[in-house]
């Protein structure tokens, strides 16, 4: 058994994982009730998976070249898929799409209010 | 491996189909938004291991764009699509759209005559400009 067919073995896994996560998201943005967990299910493909199927694909390839492209798409994912959430979160959290009674802990409530009431006495 | 690939393209398959009812079904425009994102990765991954079935180097690129597209796409409509206009995207009865028409039509009616009279108080000044 050379190695080529143990990286080829591995690849195989990687993507199988990979195309699981997807399948996962899947099934967790329809299913799941509302804005923020629908956001909880739809990051898990977007950056574990796709370093999962780029890792396959990289294990595949197995050219310098290549490998450092897919390292610049896992590394981009990485730097934009925080900011798309954020940004998505945020304007759920102003329009009144985040519920509150399905949350176990509201921080961003409480400091709001607090803030509020120490503007007040001025 | 070919077992492999079909396993994952039915998977993949699966997901995205699934993202795109959720897709359809809203309820916001924020719930859309991360379906497409869903989709897209999808198809990142999708592309990714049709290369690693084919060992094609040249599709690299196309992964490449496709993850800025679609960060592109959900950032723009968190910061300008979120909060949408009231009523805006209801299917609206066959009396209210009567309603609506009527109502622009007489506003447009009343324009129109707004319009008429000013003209002819304007002629009439001019008329008594001339006279004297």
């Amino acid at each position: 058994m050379s190695w080529t067919t143990v990286a080829d073995v591995a690849s195989a896994i990687c993507m199988l994982g990979g195309a699981f996560l997807a399948f996962a998201a899947g099934v967790g943005v329809l299913r799941f009730p509302d804005l923020l967990s629908r956001m909880h299910a739809g990051t898990k493909p977007q950056v574990l998976g796709l370093v999962l199927v780029l890792l396959g694909l990289a294990l595949r390839l197995r050219s310098g070249g290549a490998v450092w492209a897919l390292v610049l798409v896992a590394v981009f994912q990485m730097l934009t898929a925080p900011v798309a959430a954020q940004m998505v979160g945020r304007a759920g959290y102003r329009t009144g799409k985040v519920r509150g009674d399905l949350l176990v802990v509201d921080e961003l409530t409480a400091d709001i209010d607090r803030l509020a009431e120490k503007d007040q006495p001025e | 491996m070919t077992v492999v690939v079909i396993i994952c393209g039915v998977l993949l398959a699966v997901g995205a189909a699934l993202s795109i009812i959720r897709v359809e079904k809203g309820p916001s425009m924020l719930d859309r938004t991360i379906g497409l994102d869903i989709v897209v990765t999808t198809m990142i991954a999708a592309i990714a291991i049709y290369a690693a079935i084919q060992r094609r180097v040249d599709v690299v690129p196309i992964l490449v764009v496709l993850s800025m597209v679609g960060f592109v796409g959900s950032v723009t409509i968190a910061r300008f699509a979120s909060v949408e206009p009231e009523g805006e995207g209801r299917v609206r009865t066959r009396e209210e759209i009567a309603a609506q028409e009527a109502e622009r039509i007489a506003a447009e009616d009343e324009a129109e005559e707004a319009r008429r009279l000013g003209r002819r108080e304007s002629a009439d000044e001019r008329h008594d400009g001339e006279v004297r």
